[in-house]
Protein backbone atom coordinates (compact mmCIF):
# COMPACT_ATOMS: atom_id res chain seq x y z
CA UNK A 1 0.00 0.00 0.00
CA UNK A 2 1.36 3.38 -0.89
CA UNK A 3 1.25 6.46 1.28
CA UNK A 4 -1.14 5.09 3.89
CA UNK A 5 -3.25 7.96 5.19
CA UNK A 6 -1.73 11.40 4.98
CA UNK A 7 -1.55 13.64 1.92
CA UNK A 8 0.84 12.87 -0.89
CA UNK A 9 2.90 15.49 -2.63
CA UNK A 10 2.23 13.92 -6.02
CA UNK A 11 -1.45 14.56 -5.82
CA UNK A 12 -2.84 17.91 -6.82
CA UNK A 13 -6.19 19.49 -7.61
CA UNK A 14 -9.22 17.86 -9.12
CA UNK A 15 -8.54 17.07 -12.78
CA UNK A 16 -11.86 15.55 -13.65
CA UNK A 17 -15.09 15.33 -11.77
CA UNK A 18 -18.31 13.61 -12.59
CA UNK A 19 -21.42 14.91 -10.83
CA UNK A 20 -24.73 13.16 -10.43
CA UNK A 21 -24.35 11.17 -13.60
CA UNK A 22 -27.12 8.79 -14.58
CA UNK A 23 -27.01 6.54 -17.59
CA UNK A 24 -29.56 4.02 -18.72
CA UNK A 25 -30.07 1.84 -21.76
CA UNK A 26 -33.80 1.60 -22.26
CA UNK A 27 -35.08 0.31 -18.95
CA UNK A 28 -31.70 -0.83 -17.68
CA UNK A 29 -30.03 1.58 -15.32
CA UNK A 30 -26.28 1.29 -15.78
CA UNK A 31 -25.32 4.23 -13.56
CA UNK A 32 -27.57 6.01 -11.08
CA UNK A 33 -26.65 9.41 -9.77
CA UNK A 34 -22.94 8.78 -9.29
CA UNK A 35 -20.43 11.49 -8.46
CA UNK A 36 -16.70 11.03 -8.25
CA UNK A 37 -13.58 13.01 -8.79
CA UNK A 38 -10.10 12.23 -10.02
CA UNK A 39 -7.21 14.29 -8.74
CA UNK A 40 -4.15 15.24 -10.67
CA UNK A 41 -1.35 12.73 -10.26
CA UNK A 42 -3.25 10.04 -8.41
CA UNK A 43 -4.08 6.47 -9.26
CA UNK A 44 -7.79 6.10 -8.83
CA UNK A 45 -9.39 2.68 -8.87
CA UNK A 46 -12.98 1.95 -9.76
CA UNK A 47 -14.06 -1.41 -8.46
CA UNK A 48 -17.26 -3.35 -8.04
CA UNK A 49 -18.88 -6.67 -8.90
CA UNK A 50 -19.72 -7.54 -12.50
CA UNK A 51 -22.37 -5.28 -13.99
CA UNK A 52 -21.69 -2.54 -11.47
CA UNK A 53 -21.31 0.11 -14.17
CA UNK A 54 -17.54 0.50 -14.06
CA UNK A 55 -16.89 0.29 -17.79
CA UNK A 56 -19.96 2.43 -18.44
CA UNK A 57 -18.40 5.07 -16.23
CA UNK A 58 -15.17 5.03 -18.26
CA UNK A 59 -17.23 5.25 -21.44
CA UNK A 60 -19.03 8.30 -20.07
CA UNK A 61 -15.71 9.91 -19.16
CA UNK A 62 -14.20 9.46 -22.59
CA UNK A 63 -17.39 10.24 -24.46
CA UNK A 64 -18.46 6.90 -25.88
CA UNK A 65 -21.68 7.07 -23.86
CA UNK A 66 -23.88 10.08 -23.36
CA UNK A 67 -25.36 10.20 -19.87
CA UNK A 68 -28.99 11.21 -19.56
CA UNK A 69 -28.29 13.36 -16.51
CA UNK A 70 -25.31 14.87 -14.79
CA UNK A 71 -22.26 16.93 -15.54
CA UNK A 72 -18.64 16.25 -16.32
CA UNK A 73 -15.98 18.79 -15.43
CA UNK A 74 -12.59 18.31 -17.04
CA UNK A 75 -9.81 20.86 -16.58
CA UNK A 76 -12.34 23.28 -15.15
CA UNK A 77 -14.65 23.06 -18.14
CA UNK A 78 -18.10 21.72 -17.40
CA UNK A 79 -20.29 19.95 -19.92
CA UNK A 80 -23.19 17.55 -19.99
CA UNK A 81 -21.34 15.06 -22.12
CA UNK A 82 -17.91 14.45 -23.53
CA UNK A 83 -17.29 13.65 -27.15
CA UNK A 84 -14.61 11.10 -28.02
CA UNK A 85 -12.51 13.59 -29.96
CA UNK A 86 -12.84 16.24 -27.24
CA UNK A 87 -11.67 13.67 -24.74
CA UNK A 88 -8.75 12.63 -26.92
CA UNK A 89 -7.77 16.20 -27.68
CA UNK A 90 -8.08 17.13 -24.03
CA UNK A 91 -5.56 14.45 -23.14
CA UNK A 92 -7.69 11.49 -22.09
CA UNK A 93 -6.35 8.17 -23.33
CA UNK A 94 -7.71 4.74 -22.62
CA UNK A 95 -7.34 1.02 -23.01
CA UNK A 96 -10.14 -1.46 -23.41
CA UNK A 97 -11.39 -4.44 -21.45
CA UNK A 98 -11.14 -6.76 -24.44
CA UNK A 99 -8.07 -5.29 -26.11
CA UNK A 100 -9.02 -3.01 -29.00
CA UNK A 101 -5.88 -2.86 -31.08
CA UNK A 102 -5.49 -2.36 -34.80
CA UNK A 103 -4.95 -6.05 -35.33
CA UNK A 104 -3.58 -6.00 -38.84
CA UNK A 105 -0.98 -3.35 -38.05
CA UNK A 106 2.43 -3.85 -36.44
CA UNK A 107 3.03 -2.97 -32.80
CA UNK A 108 5.02 0.01 -34.01
CA UNK A 109 2.22 1.30 -36.24
CA UNK A 110 -0.29 0.82 -33.44
CA UNK A 111 1.75 2.97 -31.12
CA UNK A 112 2.42 5.51 -33.89
CA UNK A 113 -1.35 5.75 -34.30
CA UNK A 114 -1.40 7.04 -30.73
CA UNK A 115 0.55 10.07 -31.99
CA UNK A 116 -2.21 11.01 -34.43
CA UNK A 117 -3.25 14.12 -32.59
CA UNK A 118 0.34 15.26 -32.11
CA UNK A 119 1.01 15.29 -35.83
CA UNK A 120 -0.16 18.25 -37.80
CA UNK A 121 1.35 18.29 -41.26
CA UNK A 122 -1.41 18.45 -43.79
CA UNK A 123 -2.56 16.08 -46.43
CA UNK A 124 -0.54 17.77 -49.15
CA UNK A 125 2.85 17.12 -47.54
CA UNK A 126 1.79 13.67 -46.53
CA UNK A 127 0.86 12.85 -50.09
CA UNK A 128 4.34 13.89 -51.16
CA UNK A 129 5.79 12.18 -48.10
CA UNK A 130 8.55 14.66 -48.18
CA UNK A 131 9.83 17.75 -46.44
CA UNK A 132 8.01 18.70 -43.24
CA UNK A 133 5.86 15.57 -43.14
CA UNK A 134 8.93 13.37 -43.28
CA UNK A 135 10.70 15.32 -40.54
CA UNK A 136 7.60 15.08 -38.41
CA UNK A 137 7.36 11.35 -38.95
CA UNK A 138 10.96 10.92 -37.84
CA UNK A 139 10.54 13.05 -34.72
CA UNK A 140 7.49 11.11 -33.61
CA UNK A 141 9.13 7.83 -34.38
CA UNK A 142 11.80 8.78 -31.84
CA UNK A 143 9.19 9.38 -29.14
CA UNK A 144 7.55 6.09 -29.97
CA UNK A 145 10.84 4.23 -29.71
CA UNK A 146 11.17 5.56 -26.17
CA UNK A 147 7.81 4.10 -25.28
CA UNK A 148 8.82 0.81 -26.90
CA UNK A 149 11.94 0.76 -24.75
CA UNK A 150 9.95 1.67 -21.67
CA UNK A 151 7.57 -1.24 -22.22
CA UNK A 152 10.38 -3.58 -23.30
CA UNK A 153 8.72 -4.63 -26.52
CA UNK A 154 11.66 -3.92 -28.84
CA UNK A 155 11.67 -7.39 -30.32
CA UNK A 156 8.04 -7.35 -31.41
CA UNK A 157 7.78 -3.93 -32.99
CA UNK A 158 7.35 -5.30 -36.51
CA UNK A 159 4.93 -8.08 -35.61
CA UNK A 160 1.26 -7.61 -36.52
CA UNK A 161 -0.38 -7.34 -33.12
CA UNK A 162 -3.07 -9.89 -33.95
CA UNK A 163 -0.35 -12.52 -33.78
CA UNK A 164 0.94 -11.54 -30.33
CA UNK A 165 0.01 -13.32 -27.13
CA UNK A 166 -2.60 -11.63 -25.01
CA UNK A 167 -0.27 -10.23 -22.37
CA UNK A 168 1.84 -8.47 -24.99
CA UNK A 169 -1.27 -7.14 -26.75
CA UNK A 170 -2.27 -5.51 -23.47
CA UNK A 171 1.18 -3.97 -23.26
CA UNK A 172 1.03 -2.61 -26.81
CA UNK A 173 -2.35 -1.15 -26.04
CA UNK A 174 -0.87 0.60 -23.01
CA UNK A 175 1.90 1.84 -25.27
CA UNK A 176 -0.57 3.32 -27.72
CA UNK A 177 -2.35 5.12 -24.90
CA UNK A 178 0.96 6.43 -23.48
CA UNK A 179 1.97 7.65 -26.94
CA UNK A 180 -0.81 10.21 -26.65
CA UNK A 181 1.08 11.71 -23.69
CA UNK A 182 -2.20 11.72 -21.82
CA UNK A 183 -2.99 13.75 -18.73
CA UNK A 184 -5.57 11.17 -17.76
CA UNK A 185 -5.20 7.54 -18.59
CA UNK A 186 -8.21 5.25 -18.29
CA UNK A 187 -7.33 1.57 -17.95
CA UNK A 188 -10.16 -0.92 -18.24
CA UNK A 189 -9.02 -4.11 -16.55
CA UNK A 190 -5.36 -3.83 -17.58
CA UNK A 191 -4.53 -7.14 -15.92
CA UNK A 192 -7.53 -9.28 -16.76
CA UNK A 193 -6.53 -12.80 -17.71
CA UNK A 194 -2.86 -12.37 -16.82
CA UNK A 195 -0.70 -14.64 -14.73
CA UNK A 196 1.03 -13.41 -11.61
CA UNK A 197 4.25 -12.48 -13.34
CA UNK A 198 2.50 -10.55 -16.10
CA UNK A 199 0.42 -8.76 -13.49
CA UNK A 200 3.54 -7.69 -11.65
CA UNK A 201 5.07 -6.39 -14.87
CA UNK A 202 1.94 -4.48 -15.75
CA UNK A 203 1.71 -3.00 -12.23
CA UNK A 204 5.28 -1.83 -12.61
CA UNK A 205 4.51 -0.07 -15.90
CA UNK A 206 1.44 1.59 -14.44
CA UNK A 207 3.34 2.85 -11.42
CA UNK A 208 6.24 4.03 -13.59
CA UNK A 209 3.92 5.86 -15.94
CA UNK A 210 2.32 7.53 -12.95
CA UNK A 211 5.59 8.45 -11.26
CA UNK A 212 7.86 9.34 -14.17
CA UNK A 213 5.39 10.94 -16.54
CA UNK A 214 3.05 12.22 -13.84
CA UNK A 215 0.12 10.65 -15.64
CA UNK A 216 -3.12 10.56 -13.71
CA UNK A 217 -4.62 7.09 -13.92
CA UNK A 218 -8.11 5.76 -13.41
CA UNK A 219 -8.29 2.01 -13.53
CA UNK A 220 -10.82 -0.73 -13.26
CA UNK A 221 -9.48 -3.95 -11.82
CA UNK A 222 -10.85 -7.08 -10.24
CA UNK A 223 -7.68 -8.26 -8.54
CA UNK A 224 -8.06 -6.73 -5.08
CA UNK A 225 -4.42 -7.25 -4.21
CA UNK A 226 -3.40 -5.16 -7.20
CA UNK A 227 -6.00 -2.50 -6.48
CA UNK A 228 -4.93 -2.13 -2.88
CA UNK A 229 -1.26 -1.95 -3.84
CA UNK A 230 -1.54 0.48 -6.69
CA UNK A 231 -4.25 2.94 -5.95
CA UNK A 232 -4.39 6.08 -3.88
CA UNK A 233 -8.17 6.17 -3.69
CA UNK A 234 -10.85 3.67 -4.55
CA UNK A 235 -14.45 4.18 -5.53
CA UNK A 236 -16.81 1.21 -5.29
CA UNK A 237 -19.85 0.81 -7.51
CA UNK A 238 -22.58 -1.78 -7.19
CA UNK A 239 -25.59 -2.02 -9.50
CA UNK A 240 -24.80 1.43 -10.82
CA UNK A 241 -24.76 3.06 -7.39
CA UNK A 242 -21.74 4.37 -5.57
CA UNK A 243 -21.46 2.53 -2.28
CA UNK A 244 -18.06 3.65 -1.03
CA UNK A 245 -15.24 6.04 -1.81
CA UNK A 246 -11.96 6.45 0.03
CA UNK A 247 -8.47 5.11 0.60
CA UNK A 248 -7.92 1.40 0.03
CA UNK A 249 -7.85 0.81 3.78
CA UNK A 250 -11.16 2.58 4.35
CA UNK A 251 -12.86 0.82 1.50
CA UNK A 252 -11.60 -2.60 2.51
CA UNK A 253 -13.30 -2.38 5.87
CA UNK A 254 -16.53 -0.82 4.64
CA UNK A 255 -19.51 -3.01 5.48
CA UNK A 256 -21.44 -2.10 2.30
CA UNK A 257 -18.44 -3.14 0.20
CA UNK A 258 -18.04 -6.43 2.00
CA UNK A 259 -21.75 -7.12 1.53
CA UNK A 260 -21.62 -6.27 -2.17
CA UNK A 261 -18.73 -8.61 -2.79
CA UNK A 262 -19.77 -11.49 -0.58
CA UNK A 263 -23.49 -11.17 -1.02
CA UNK A 264 -25.78 -10.55 1.93
CA UNK A 265 -29.01 -12.12 3.07
CA UNK A 266 -31.92 -9.73 2.77
CA UNK B 1 -9.64 -20.98 -86.94
CA UNK B 2 -6.20 -22.54 -86.89
CA UNK B 3 -5.22 -25.30 -89.18
CA UNK B 4 -4.24 -28.42 -87.37
CA UNK B 5 -0.70 -29.23 -88.19
CA UNK B 6 -0.66 -32.83 -87.25
CA UNK B 7 -2.93 -35.34 -85.71
CA UNK B 8 -1.38 -37.69 -83.19
CA UNK B 9 -2.17 -41.27 -83.66
CA UNK B 10 -4.45 -42.79 -81.09
CA UNK B 11 -7.84 -42.34 -79.61
CA UNK B 12 -10.09 -39.33 -79.56
CA UNK B 13 -9.00 -38.83 -75.98
CA UNK B 14 -5.41 -38.38 -77.04
CA UNK B 15 -6.53 -35.88 -79.59
CA UNK B 16 -8.53 -34.02 -77.01
CA UNK B 17 -5.58 -33.90 -74.62
CA UNK B 18 -3.44 -32.69 -77.48
CA UNK B 19 -5.85 -29.84 -78.17
CA UNK B 20 -5.82 -28.81 -74.53
CA UNK B 21 -2.22 -29.25 -73.53
CA UNK B 22 -0.11 -28.95 -76.64
CA UNK B 23 -1.84 -27.25 -79.50
CA UNK B 24 -2.29 -23.83 -77.83
CA UNK B 25 1.43 -23.64 -77.10
CA UNK B 26 2.27 -24.66 -80.63
CA UNK B 27 0.08 -21.81 -81.83
CA UNK B 28 1.79 -19.39 -79.45
CA UNK B 29 5.21 -20.42 -80.73
CA UNK B 30 4.17 -20.22 -84.36
CA UNK B 31 2.64 -16.76 -84.22
CA UNK B 32 4.52 -14.74 -81.59
CA UNK B 33 3.01 -11.49 -82.87
CA UNK B 34 -0.50 -12.72 -82.07
CA UNK B 35 0.70 -13.82 -78.67
CA UNK B 36 2.21 -10.39 -78.02
CA UNK B 37 -0.99 -8.69 -79.13
CA UNK B 38 -3.07 -10.92 -76.87
CA UNK B 39 -0.76 -10.29 -73.92
CA UNK B 40 -1.01 -6.54 -74.47
CA UNK B 41 -4.79 -6.64 -74.64
CA UNK B 42 -4.77 -8.73 -71.49
CA UNK B 43 -2.54 -6.25 -69.70
CA UNK B 44 -4.74 -3.33 -70.67
CA UNK B 45 -7.99 -4.87 -69.54
CA UNK B 46 -6.19 -6.21 -66.48
CA UNK B 47 -5.17 -2.70 -65.62
CA UNK B 48 -8.70 -1.47 -65.88
CA UNK B 49 -9.85 -4.29 -63.63
CA UNK B 50 -7.11 -3.28 -61.24
CA UNK B 51 -8.41 0.29 -61.23
CA UNK B 52 -11.91 -0.81 -60.32
CA UNK B 53 -10.58 -3.15 -57.66
CA UNK B 54 -8.49 -0.31 -56.28
CA UNK B 55 -11.62 1.69 -55.53
CA UNK B 56 -12.94 -1.24 -53.53
CA UNK B 57 -9.66 -1.76 -51.68
CA UNK B 58 -9.52 1.88 -50.58
CA UNK B 59 -12.88 1.73 -48.90
CA UNK B 60 -12.35 -1.79 -47.59
CA UNK B 61 -9.09 -0.79 -45.96
CA UNK B 62 -10.64 2.12 -44.17
CA UNK B 63 -13.95 0.66 -43.13
CA UNK B 64 -13.81 -3.09 -43.58
CA UNK B 65 -16.78 -2.73 -45.87
CA UNK B 66 -17.17 -4.10 -49.35
CA UNK B 67 -18.54 -1.06 -51.13
CA UNK B 68 -21.07 -2.39 -53.57
CA UNK B 69 -21.58 1.13 -54.89
CA UNK B 70 -18.10 1.38 -56.43
CA UNK B 71 -19.38 0.22 -59.82
CA UNK B 72 -22.12 2.80 -59.95
CA UNK B 73 -19.69 5.45 -58.73
CA UNK B 74 -17.64 4.79 -61.85
CA UNK B 75 -20.72 5.32 -64.00
CA UNK B 76 -21.87 8.32 -62.03
CA UNK B 77 -18.47 10.03 -62.22
CA UNK B 78 -18.19 9.42 -65.97
CA UNK B 79 -21.77 10.59 -66.58
CA UNK B 80 -21.14 13.75 -64.60
CA UNK B 81 -18.10 14.55 -66.70
CA UNK B 82 -19.79 13.87 -70.03
CA UNK B 83 -23.11 15.40 -68.96
CA UNK B 84 -21.45 18.66 -67.96
CA UNK B 85 -19.50 18.77 -71.21
CA UNK B 86 -22.65 18.20 -73.23
CA UNK B 87 -24.30 21.02 -71.30
CA UNK B 88 -21.63 23.34 -72.70
CA UNK B 89 -19.07 23.39 -69.90
CA UNK B 90 -15.47 23.40 -71.19
CA UNK B 91 -13.83 20.00 -70.86
CA UNK B 92 -11.30 20.76 -68.16
CA UNK B 93 -13.78 22.77 -66.13
CA UNK B 94 -16.15 19.79 -66.43
CA UNK B 95 -13.36 17.56 -65.17
CA UNK B 96 -12.75 19.83 -62.19
CA UNK B 97 -16.47 20.00 -61.47
CA UNK B 98 -16.74 16.21 -61.68
CA UNK B 99 -14.01 16.01 -59.04
CA UNK B 100 -15.96 18.45 -56.88
CA UNK B 101 -19.10 16.35 -57.34
CA UNK B 102 -17.22 13.25 -56.19
CA UNK B 103 -16.12 15.16 -53.11
CA UNK B 104 -19.68 16.24 -52.38
CA UNK B 105 -20.80 12.65 -52.82
CA UNK B 106 -18.17 11.47 -50.30
CA UNK B 107 -19.27 14.16 -47.88
CA UNK B 108 -22.97 13.33 -48.21
CA UNK B 109 -22.37 9.59 -47.89
CA UNK B 110 -20.39 10.18 -44.70
CA UNK B 111 -23.04 12.46 -43.21
CA UNK B 112 -26.17 10.61 -44.14
CA UNK B 113 -25.10 6.97 -44.27
CA UNK B 114 -21.87 6.21 -42.45
CA UNK B 115 -22.10 8.52 -39.47
CA UNK B 116 -25.42 7.15 -38.21
CA UNK B 117 -24.01 3.64 -38.55
CA UNK B 118 -20.77 4.01 -36.57
CA UNK B 119 -19.88 0.83 -34.72
CA UNK B 120 -22.54 -1.25 -36.47
CA UNK B 121 -21.57 -4.65 -37.83
CA UNK B 122 -19.93 -4.66 -41.25
CA UNK B 123 -22.87 -6.40 -42.86
CA UNK B 124 -25.09 -3.42 -42.02
CA UNK B 125 -22.67 -1.04 -43.71
CA UNK B 126 -22.45 -3.41 -46.66
CA UNK B 127 -26.23 -3.32 -47.05
CA UNK B 128 -26.10 0.46 -46.79
CA UNK B 129 -23.83 0.52 -49.86
CA UNK B 130 -26.61 -1.29 -51.76
CA UNK B 131 -28.85 1.59 -50.78
CA UNK B 132 -26.28 4.05 -52.12
CA UNK B 133 -26.08 2.06 -55.36
CA UNK B 134 -29.78 2.17 -56.07
CA UNK B 135 -30.02 5.79 -55.05
CA UNK B 136 -27.25 6.71 -57.48
CA UNK B 137 -28.84 4.71 -60.30
CA UNK B 138 -32.15 6.53 -59.86
CA UNK B 139 -30.60 9.91 -59.25
CA UNK B 140 -28.22 9.52 -62.20
CA UNK B 141 -31.06 8.66 -64.54
CA UNK B 142 -33.10 11.63 -63.42
CA UNK B 143 -30.22 14.03 -63.94
CA UNK B 144 -28.45 12.59 -66.99
CA UNK B 145 -31.13 10.43 -68.59
CA UNK B 146 -30.78 6.75 -69.31
CA UNK B 147 -29.19 6.92 -72.77
CA UNK B 148 -25.61 5.82 -73.27
CA UNK B 149 -23.18 8.68 -73.80
CA UNK B 150 -19.85 8.88 -75.57
CA UNK B 151 -16.82 9.60 -73.40
CA UNK B 152 -15.01 12.80 -74.31
CA UNK B 153 -11.41 12.02 -75.13
CA UNK B 154 -10.23 14.60 -77.64
CA UNK B 155 -11.21 17.63 -75.52
CA UNK B 156 -9.26 16.14 -72.60
CA UNK B 157 -6.23 15.73 -74.88
CA UNK B 158 -6.26 11.98 -74.51
CA UNK B 159 -4.39 10.51 -77.46
CA UNK B 160 -6.18 8.70 -80.25
CA UNK B 161 -5.09 6.13 -82.78
CA UNK B 162 -2.60 3.35 -82.50
CA UNK B 163 1.10 2.64 -82.69
CA UNK B 164 1.93 -0.28 -84.89
CA UNK B 165 5.11 -2.27 -84.46
CA UNK B 166 6.24 -4.57 -87.20
CA UNK B 167 7.96 -7.19 -85.21
CA UNK B 168 7.98 -10.85 -84.30
CA UNK B 169 7.24 -11.77 -87.86
CA UNK B 170 3.99 -9.83 -87.94
CA UNK B 171 2.63 -6.72 -86.31
CA UNK B 172 1.48 -5.62 -82.89
CA UNK B 173 -0.89 -2.69 -82.42
CA UNK B 174 -0.94 -0.60 -79.27
CA UNK B 175 -3.83 1.84 -78.81
CA UNK B 176 -2.45 5.16 -77.61
CA UNK B 177 -5.29 5.68 -75.16
CA UNK B 178 -4.41 2.36 -73.55
CA UNK B 179 -0.86 3.53 -73.09
CA UNK B 180 -2.14 6.74 -71.53
CA UNK B 181 -4.39 4.74 -69.23
CA UNK B 182 -1.44 2.58 -68.19
CA UNK B 183 0.72 5.57 -67.35
CA UNK B 184 -1.96 7.43 -65.40
CA UNK B 185 -3.08 4.32 -63.55
CA UNK B 186 0.48 3.44 -62.54
CA UNK B 187 1.11 6.92 -61.18
CA UNK B 188 -2.12 6.91 -59.23
CA UNK B 189 -1.51 3.47 -57.79
CA UNK B 190 2.05 4.26 -56.74
CA UNK B 191 0.89 7.44 -55.04
CA UNK B 192 -1.91 5.72 -53.16
CA UNK B 193 0.27 2.81 -52.08
CA UNK B 194 2.87 5.11 -50.53
CA UNK B 195 0.24 7.32 -48.97
CA UNK B 196 -1.46 4.38 -47.33
CA UNK B 197 1.60 2.68 -45.95
CA UNK B 198 3.73 5.48 -44.64
CA UNK B 199 1.80 8.51 -43.45
CA UNK B 200 -0.23 9.54 -40.45
CA UNK B 201 -3.46 9.68 -42.40
CA UNK B 202 -2.66 6.37 -44.06
CA UNK B 203 -2.11 4.82 -40.68
CA UNK B 204 -5.32 6.37 -39.43
CA UNK B 205 -7.19 4.86 -42.37
CA UNK B 206 -5.98 1.40 -41.52
CA UNK B 207 -6.68 1.99 -37.85
CA UNK B 208 -10.28 2.90 -38.56
CA UNK B 209 -10.69 -0.33 -40.50
CA UNK B 210 -9.53 -2.39 -37.53
CA UNK B 211 -11.48 -0.82 -34.71
CA UNK B 212 -13.80 2.18 -34.62
CA UNK B 213 -13.67 2.48 -30.83
CA UNK B 214 -9.91 2.24 -30.56
CA UNK B 215 -9.50 4.75 -33.39
CA UNK B 216 -11.78 7.20 -31.61
CA UNK B 217 -9.89 6.72 -28.36
CA UNK B 218 -6.64 7.93 -29.90
CA UNK B 219 -8.38 10.92 -31.41
CA UNK B 220 -8.72 9.80 -35.00
CA UNK B 221 -11.71 11.51 -36.55
CA UNK B 222 -13.84 8.88 -38.26
CA UNK B 223 -15.71 11.59 -40.13
CA UNK B 224 -12.58 13.05 -41.69
CA UNK B 225 -11.13 9.66 -42.58
CA UNK B 226 -14.31 8.49 -44.25
CA UNK B 227 -14.65 11.61 -46.33
CA UNK B 228 -11.02 11.31 -47.44
CA UNK B 229 -11.33 7.66 -48.35
CA UNK B 230 -14.64 7.96 -50.19
CA UNK B 231 -13.28 10.93 -52.04
CA UNK B 232 -10.18 8.94 -53.02
CA UNK B 233 -12.44 6.11 -54.18
CA UNK B 234 -14.48 8.69 -56.11
CA UNK B 235 -11.34 9.96 -57.87
CA UNK B 236 -10.35 6.42 -58.77
CA UNK B 237 -13.90 5.90 -60.05
CA UNK B 238 -13.62 8.99 -62.23
CA UNK B 239 -10.35 7.85 -63.80
CA UNK B 240 -11.74 4.36 -64.28
CA UNK B 241 -14.88 5.82 -65.84
CA UNK B 242 -12.90 7.89 -68.31
CA UNK B 243 -10.86 4.97 -69.60
CA UNK B 244 -13.60 2.36 -69.53
CA UNK B 245 -15.94 4.86 -71.12
CA UNK B 246 -13.41 5.50 -73.87
CA UNK B 247 -13.36 1.80 -74.71
CA UNK B 248 -17.10 1.20 -74.75
CA UNK B 249 -19.50 3.96 -73.94
CA UNK B 250 -20.79 5.52 -70.77
CA UNK B 251 -23.98 3.82 -69.69
CA UNK B 252 -25.46 2.23 -66.63
CA UNK B 253 -24.48 -1.15 -68.05
CA UNK B 254 -20.93 -0.32 -66.97
CA UNK B 255 -22.07 -0.83 -63.42
CA UNK B 256 -21.65 -4.60 -63.74
CA UNK B 257 -17.90 -4.17 -64.01
CA UNK B 258 -18.14 -4.03 -60.23
CA UNK B 259 -18.76 -7.75 -60.36
CA UNK B 260 -15.52 -8.23 -62.28
CA UNK B 261 -13.70 -6.63 -59.40
CA UNK B 262 -14.70 -9.43 -57.06
CA UNK B 263 -12.41 -12.12 -58.49
CA UNK B 264 -9.63 -9.54 -58.71
CA UNK B 265 -10.05 -8.76 -55.02
CA UNK B 266 -10.17 -12.41 -54.03
CA UNK B 267 -6.98 -12.98 -55.95
CA UNK B 268 -5.12 -9.95 -54.71
CA UNK B 269 -6.54 -9.68 -51.22
CA UNK B 270 -9.14 -7.17 -50.12
CA UNK B 271 -6.72 -5.04 -48.18
CA UNK B 272 -3.77 -4.77 -50.53
CA UNK B 273 -3.22 -2.06 -53.10
CA UNK B 274 -0.41 -3.96 -54.86
CA UNK B 275 -2.69 -6.99 -54.64
CA UNK B 276 -5.41 -5.19 -56.57
CA UNK B 277 -2.90 -4.41 -59.31
CA UNK B 278 -1.37 -7.86 -59.58
CA UNK B 279 -4.79 -9.50 -59.23
CA UNK B 280 -6.19 -7.30 -61.98
CA UNK B 281 -3.30 -8.05 -64.31
CA UNK B 282 -3.47 -11.80 -63.70
CA UNK B 283 -7.20 -11.87 -64.32
CA UNK B 284 -6.94 -9.66 -67.39
CA UNK B 285 -4.08 -11.65 -68.91
CA UNK B 286 -5.58 -15.00 -68.00
CA UNK B 287 -8.94 -14.11 -69.47
CA UNK B 288 -7.57 -12.96 -72.82
CA UNK B 289 -5.12 -15.82 -73.23
CA UNK B 290 -7.63 -18.47 -72.26
CA UNK B 291 -10.28 -16.98 -74.52
CA UNK B 292 -7.94 -16.74 -77.48
CA UNK B 293 -6.20 -20.09 -77.26
CA UNK B 294 -8.57 -22.34 -75.36
CA UNK B 295 -11.89 -20.57 -75.98
CA UNK B 296 -12.51 -22.14 -79.41
CA UNK B 297 -12.47 -25.60 -77.77
CA UNK B 298 -15.62 -24.82 -75.82
CA UNK B 299 -17.22 -22.49 -78.33
CA UNK B 300 -15.85 -19.26 -76.85
CA UNK B 301 -17.29 -17.04 -74.15
CA UNK B 302 -14.76 -18.15 -71.53
CA UNK B 303 -14.10 -14.58 -70.44
CA UNK B 304 -17.53 -14.53 -68.84
CA UNK B 305 -16.59 -17.13 -66.26
CA UNK B 306 -12.86 -17.76 -66.26
CA UNK B 307 -12.12 -15.08 -63.65
CA UNK B 308 -14.59 -16.63 -61.24
CA UNK B 309 -13.00 -20.07 -61.60
CA UNK B 310 -9.64 -18.61 -60.65
CA UNK B 311 -11.30 -16.88 -57.71
CA UNK B 312 -12.83 -20.16 -56.58
CA UNK B 313 -9.47 -21.91 -56.67
CA UNK B 314 -7.98 -19.14 -54.61
CA UNK B 315 -10.76 -19.33 -52.07
CA UNK B 316 -9.97 -23.00 -51.64
CA UNK B 317 -6.24 -22.72 -51.25
CA UNK B 318 -5.37 -19.18 -50.23
CA UNK B 319 -8.45 -17.38 -48.95
CA UNK B 320 -6.57 -14.23 -47.94
CA UNK B 321 -5.42 -13.73 -51.53
CA UNK B 322 -1.90 -13.18 -52.76
CA UNK B 323 -1.15 -10.11 -50.69
CA UNK B 324 -3.98 -9.85 -48.21
CA UNK B 325 -3.38 -9.56 -44.50
CA UNK B 326 -3.03 -12.97 -42.95
CA UNK B 327 -6.23 -14.12 -41.38
CA UNK B 328 -5.18 -14.47 -37.78
CA UNK B 329 -7.39 -16.09 -35.22
CA UNK B 330 -6.13 -16.76 -31.73
CA UNK B 331 -8.22 -19.14 -29.73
Amino acid sequence: MRAPGGPDARIGDVLLSVENVSLSFGGVKAISDVSLDIRKGEIRAIIGPNGAGKTSMLNVINGFYTPQRGRITFRGQTRSKMRPHEAAEGGIARTFQNVALFRGMSALDNIMAGRTLKMHKNLFWQLLRWGPAMAEEVAHRREVEEIIDFLKIQDIRRVPVGRLPYGLQKRVELGRALAMEPDLLLLDEPMAGMNLEEKEDMSRYILDANEHFGTTIALIEHDMGVVMDLSDRVVVLDHGIKIADGTPAEVKNDQAVIDAYLGVAH
Amino acid sequence: MHVEKQRPAGSALMHFLYLIFIDPFVQMAQAPDLLAQTLWEGLVSGMLYALIALGFVLIFKASGVFNFAQGIMVVFAALTLVGLYEAGVPAFLALALAIVVMFILAFVVERSVLRPLVGQPDIILFMATFGITYFLIGFGEIVFGGDPKVMITAPLYLPKGAITYHTLGGMVQLQKIDIAAAVIASLMVAGLAIFFSRTRIGRALRAVADSHEAALSVGISLEQIWVIVWFAAGLVALVTGIFWGARSDVSFALEVIALKALPVLILGGFTSIPGAIVGGLIIGLGEKIVEFYWGPLVGGGTDAWFAYVIALLFLLFRPQGLFGERIIERI
